[in-house]
């Protein structure tokens, strides 16, 4: 480890830290519907769709809307993978997609997973991507953060029995925040080197250092580069990801990605201060999310740093640690936290391959997954986890001071906890099952590049990002097999809507409560020590259960390897 | 107060241990074991080890491992179950002692309501709702009724467990009467209000023994909880074998039992039910009894206490607390000349101004041979004593000053002025005639009551003074006592305003009383706590009832409640945060013979892979026993705000729970290692 690197660390936290409060001031602003630069725009989109922006929905009228247009998005992706044979802007004639391939990309795309089955380069046309992924990219985020603006209005008063307008969330979430950061942050990324060409262009043909020639897939990859940080989306216009120079320039372009990534997440409780204006309340989410996550980057950074064992000892290995993996221009830090960001948010970008990463480096970017997407989690995923995990400690300890157990002035009672049990439920069944039954199936352990315990994590790396919908993989798993293909594809699906819809309950049922005021009796959730109990919380209840499973795989390959055994 | 209750049951009586133990088999069916899914789930696999011991016994395989496995399992099971029967024990003895109570009496059934020469004789339990019973001097009370006619003396002891008799009538406030009781004389004629099974000692010892133990609100969501761990960590257990056929493992039936049962919260899932029976028990050891768990719990939410001034803030009578002289006596002559005025005077107050003056200025005169007590009379307003010729008096100033020829100085009708405006009474001295000055009687405050007041702001609890005295009274008491709020010149349905208004803002209330009047206001809190002196409206609208009657009470049962739930709280945090130590206990050891690298994890030094599992499941069991006596008896309740509070216990029960295990299986492993046991 370096100071410069320690520092690099310290930069990317300050800088995202530090935006987070204006952003969180003006998602708040745009929750609330005080922000309407383009309220001619919005108003008319409105009419054309024949929305009555004015309706106030219930959970369930919320859960329904957004899941029924999830559906239909889906089924639309679906079909144009299917067809992008016959639809434009398929200068290289790719063929349709196998429907069990277009079943798991389309559910990885509505999902907000972007986790990549498919070669992008052979298996999507460029129409493909940009009307079907990158649109997907747009509005898996807006539903998600939308999702989050219902679980923070439950918060906002007593017995009420709306959760704001799904529709009308939608519209001001694109319309006022991700697609403006994106035009920007898109140009930003043209400025710096990303291509973004008509998607009619084949190819650029290069020709290499030693004499070949080699062809390179061209469109317009700049803004879904940038929409795919912004909305914790992950999806490549390249199948190496943030690693390739078209999608990352360079050192500046990878800092700006870094940020976009974490940007929303941070920004999310602090604008869940604002709402229940009580800002402090807020805060303590954040940094309980932010603790969380900067341990991840400075742990990954140093297993990293320290490089491999086995080269040290032949002598082999550079002063700077483990670089197998890395792109050259960005080193270890920058390339640790880009994927610990991109692990600790569901998005899944990777500028450098975890497969090749030390086992115990390895393991951090998958425990962040397990521990369920809070730190800051997937956009609006990760605020509304991080309050079932907020509800889960008031309940364990809250009863601690006296008082049964309530969270911002809710009653925290059976129903809420059957609900955010079942959802930590259903994710620790796909992980768990998934990843174990797989290792069971001879199909399983062919799609694994490696034996021993690194093939484990390969597969508990796989589900364990399919169903907490990051999207990333350790490079290595060939996923594109029927058992993978539908079984991961299943896993997104539930580990996005069989978890958001609970909550989406959990909120309706305490938004109908009355909001108790606090007292000095009351247990408090904005200083330091709720910070430390929900991180607790978040690793006993979050993390605990996939312990055992985690020893066969990283910890194991970890010790193993500095015994001189590899895999 | 009274102690028949309250009787003091060891925490380790004999009788109960005893009895327990057996029941703690009685309560290993899994029929109703499946009501606990923790401990149902440990009954499950420790059935299965054991059936994989016998296999292995039989096929003459290492069996030994397997067998103390499964035994240790069973009696994770039966400490758990052990710990609610010592509780149910300790609520059955209880019971017992009131069951006495409930003989077979035969019941004066009145044929004609006028005619209480015209009964017949029928037993008890033959008494429907709407009843008339003649009870006469020496009967048993058949049920719980309402006094028709009559006036008795009624000894209460049998649920009380107060001897000393009390007046019961018709009319008002004081007339209902509870089954089980005796009138001591005279006679009542009664209509029963209750069927039988469901008077008051009958619910009273259903809800002692936790025959009528339903779940709370609270710990219905803290059972689902505990049972979604249980799914979750089952997931976990039963994967590992997939994860492990992958990893060439096969993992034996026992080692994933014991993983299994050291992950899941068999700690609390073991404890709960006795937490729940022994908080319903420190109330009754109390006097207090609660209708339901769910006022138990309710109470420890309580905002709001709602305290009626006198008996509860203020002793119930005026007290002495001053004498001002007029110019040109002294105080100490003042003090003499009151006392003298009062040796004759019995009630509290007379007391009170001899106790005050004995004990600042050593008065110490004994009523004279030939005094002559004069009365105080509704005419004169006045009292005092007349011997050897001299006369001193005492009474209400008006009066008194009517009696003098000439009008007070000043100083005295400032001091008057001043007593008044304090919310005092004043009470003018003569003697022989001559204006002396003028004594202070004060509503006294209880002493310590400011304290425990502030004890309960901190705890957030805010305390409403109720007083039928007028608002300068009560503004001067509630600043004395340090309530929050107050409401003077309280009318039942200023009660009943005052709490829908509090319940408005979100907040629970409690409250107590004891008049027909007051059973709206009791039913509309949340919280109700009726004397057991009170009306049978009263105590029906109240979820509690208060057997001793004192309404100071409502702090205490307060802080049970509180109590209740921390203990909750408490088992819960400690019982998960275990789970770490543990997961270093047997992680290494189940997987060391795969990986032999990982015998680095084993961070404990624990001797051999068999010995570090069962030293996790020996320590999972045991630490169930450890903790009954603090499940039974409670965490200790401290006012010292939520935010301490939650920082002083987490750091007990969460820390601790993290490291305690840690040194208690390093410890198991180390004795297991001394004798040899798989080490």
């Amino acid at each position: 480890m370096t100071i410069q690197g320690l520092l690099y660390i310290a930069l990317v936290f300050a800088l995202v830290l530090g935006s987070a409060f204006p952003m969180g001031r003006y998602l708040a602003a745009i929750f609330e519907g005080r922000v309407k630069y383009f309220s001619a725009l919005e108003n008319g989109f409105y009419k054309l769709a024949g929305v009555d922006p004015n309706r106030a929905m219930r959970w369930q009228d919320y859960a329904v809307t957004l899941l029924l247009l999830s559906v239909i998005h889906f089924l639309l992706l679906y079909a144009i993978l299917r067809l992008q044979f016959y639809l434009p802007y398929n200068p290289q004639g790719i063929a349709g997609m196998s429907p069990r391939l277009a079943f798991n990309t389309a559910a990885s795309f509505t999902t907000n997973t972007n986790w990549q089955a498919y070669v992008p380069e052979a298996q999507i046309s460029n129409g493909a991507q940009m009307l079907g992924l990158a649109v997907h990219m747009f509005i898996s985020a807006a539903a998600g953060i939308a999702a989050a603006a219902a679980v923070m209005r439950a918060f906002t008063g007593s017995g009420l029995k709306s959760l704001g307008n799904f529709y009308v969330d939608l519209t001001r979430i694109s319309l006022y925040l991700l697609i403006p950061v994106t035009i920007i942050a898109g140009a930003l990324l043209v400025i710096a080197g990303s291509p973004q060409l008509f998607p009619n262009v084949p190819f650029a043909t290069a020709h290499t250092l030693d004499a070949g020639s080699q062809t390179i897939a061209m469109g317009p990859v700049a803004f879904q580069e940038a929409i795919k940080e912004f909305g914790t989306n992950g999806g490549g216009w390249y199948n190496a990801n943030s690693a390739h120079p078209f999608e990352n320039p360079n050192a500046w372009t990878n800092l700006l990605e870094n940020w976009l990534d974490l940007v929303i997440g941070f920004g999310l409780p602090i604008a869940f201060g604002f709402m229940i204006k009580d800002k402090k309340q807020g805060r303590a989410l954040m940094y309980a999310m932010a603790i969380i996550l900067a341990l991840g980057c400075v742990g990954t950074y140093a297993a990293e740093a320290a490089g491999n064992p086995l080269h040290i000892a032949a002598g082999l290995s550079a002063s700077d640690g483990n670089m197998e993996g890395k792109e050259v221009r960005f080193g270890i830090p920058a390339s640790t936290t880009f994927n610990v960001a991109a692990t600790g948010t569901s998005t899944g970008a990777v500028d450098s391959f975890t497969d090749s990463y030390m086992p115990l480096a390895g393991s951090i970017p998958i425990f962040l997954m397990q521990l369920g997407e809070v730190t800051p989690g997937g956009v609006g995923s990760g605020f509304y986890t991080i309050i079932v995990f907020a509800l889960l400690s008031v309940f364990v300890a809250g009863l601690m001071v006296g008082r049964t157990p309530e969270y911002l002035g809710k009653k925290v009672q059976a129903k809420e906890i059957k609900l955010a049990m079942l959802g930590v439920l259903i994710l620790t069944v796909f992980i768990l099952a998934g990843a174990g039954f797989s290792l069971m199936t001879a199909s399983g352990v062919g799609s694994l590049a490696n034996g021993g315990p690194h093939g484990l994590s390969e597969m508990l790396y796989a589900w364990t990002s399919a169903t907490e919908n990051n999207g990333s993989a350790m490079a290595g798993l060939s996923a594109d097999t029927p058992l993978l293909d539908f079984g991961l594809g299943s896993a997104m699906l539930f580990g996005r809507f069989a978890f958001m819809i609970p909550i989406l309950a959990i909120a309706g049922s305490l938004a109908a409560k009355p909001k108790l005021p606090a007292s000095a009796g009351t247990f408090p959730t904005d200083g330091p020590l709720f910070i430390g109990l929900l991180i607790g919380v978040i690793i006993i209840l979050g993390g605990l259960q996939y312990l055992p499973a985690d020893t066969l795989g990283p910890l194991a390959d970890h010790f193993l390897l500095y015994s001189g055994k590899t895999f | 107060m009274t102690t028949a209750n309250a009787e003091v049951i060891s925490l380790f009586d004999r009788d109960i241990i005893s009895r327990a133990t057996l029941d703690a088999f009685s309560k290993l069916n899994p029929v109703t074991l499946a009501r606990n899914p923790v401990i149902f789930v440990t009954e499950v696999v420790a059935l299965m080890t054991s059936v994989v011991g016998v296999e292995d016994l039989i096929h003459g395989s290492g069996a030994a491992f397997p067998i103390v496995i499964a035994l240790w399992l069973w009696l994770t099971v039966l400490f758990a179950t052990f710990a609610e029967a010592v509780a149910e024990g300790r609520g059955r003895a209880r019971a017992e002692s009131m069951k006495r109570a409930r003989s077979d009496t035969m019941a004066k059934l009145m044929i004609d309501a006028k005619d209480r020469k015209k009964v017949t004789l029928t037993a008890a339990p033959d008494l429907r709702k709407g009843d008339l019973v003649l009870v006469e001097t020496g009967d048993i009370m058949p049920s719980d009724g309402e006094i028709i006619e009559g006036v008795a003396s009624v000894n209460e002891s049998a649920i009380t467990g107060e001897s000393a008799p009390v007046v019961r009538e018709a009319g008002g406030d004081r007339s209902a009467v509870t089954g089980g009781t005796q009138v001591v004389s005279d006679w009542l004629v009664v209509r029963i209000t209750a069927d039988p099974g469901s008077t008051f000692l009958d619910r009273m010892i259903a809800l002692v023994e936790g025959a009528e133990r339903r779940k709370t609100p609270n710990e219905i969501a803290l059972n689902i909880l505990l049972a979604g761990l249980t799914l979750i960590f089952l997931l976990a257990v039963v994967t590992l074998i997939g994860f492990g056929k992958y990893s060439s493992t096969n993992f034996s039936i026992p080692v994933l039992a014991a993983l299994l049962v050291c992950l899941i919260p068999t700690t609390i899932g073991g404890l709960l039910s006795a937490i729940g029976i022994a908080g319903m028990d420190r109330l009754i050891r109390f006097n207090v009894v609660a209708t339901s768990g769910r006022a138990v719990e309710a109470a420890g939410d309580v905002d709001a206490l709602l305290l009626d001034k006198t008996g509860t803030i203020t002793f119930g009578n005026r007290m002495a607390s001053g004498f001002f002289p007029v110019p040109g006596v002294t105080e100490s002559d003042l003090a003499e000349a009151s006392a003298i005025a009062s040796l004759g005077d019995e009630t509290p107050e007379g007391r009170s101004i001899v106790t005050l003056a004995r004990d600042r200025f050593q008065f110490a005169q004994d009523m004279p041979a030939n005094a002559e007590v004069i009365p105080f009379s509704a005419n004169t307003r006045m009292s005092g004593l007349d011997f050897d010729g001299k006369s001193y008096r005492k009474g209400a100033v008006d009066s008194v000053l009517k009696t003098l020829p000439q009008a007070p100085d000043t100083q005295f009708t400032e001091a008057v002025a001043r007593i008044g405006r304090a919310g005092s009474t004043p009470l003018a001295v003569t003697a022989n005639g001559r204006l002396l000055g003028v004594i202070e009687l004060k509503d006294i405050v209880k002493p310590g009551i400011r304290e425990r007041f502030a004890a309960l702001r901190k705890m957030g609890i805010r305390t409403v003074m109720v007083t039928g005295d007028n608002r300068i009274t009560a503004a001067a008491i509630a600043a004395e006592a340090g309530v929050d709020d107050y409401i003077a010149e309280a009318t039942p349905q200023d009660k009943l305003d005052y709490i829908r208004k509090v319940q408005a803002e979100g907040r629970l209330v409690a409250m107590c009383g004891d008049g027909t009047n007051d059973a709206p206001a009791l039913a509309q809190a949340d919280v109700g706590v009726a004397m057991q002196t009170g009306t049978q409206a009263a105590r029906e609208a109240g979820n509690m009832v208060d057997l001793d009657s004192d309404p100071t009470k409502l702090i205490e049962v307060v802080e049970i409640g509180k109590q209740l739930l921390i203990t909750r709280g408490a088992l819960t945090t400690f019982s998960i945060a275990n789970d770490i130590s543990k997961y270093f206990a047997i992680l290494p050891a189940i997987f060391v013979a795969t990986y032999p690298q990982l015998e680095i994890l084993n961070i404990m030094q624990l001797k051999t892979p068999e010995s570090a599992i069962l030293s996790a499941v020996i320590f999972n069991a045991l630490i169930i026993v450890v903790l009954v006596p603090l499940a039974l008896r409670g965490v200790k309740f401290r006012a010292i705000g939520a935010a301490a509070l939650l920082r002083r216990n987490l750091l007990i029960y969460g820390l601790g729970g993290i490291i305690a295990p840690f040194a208690g299986i390093k410890a198991i492993d180390m004795a297991l290692s001394v004798f040899h046991v798989f080490s």
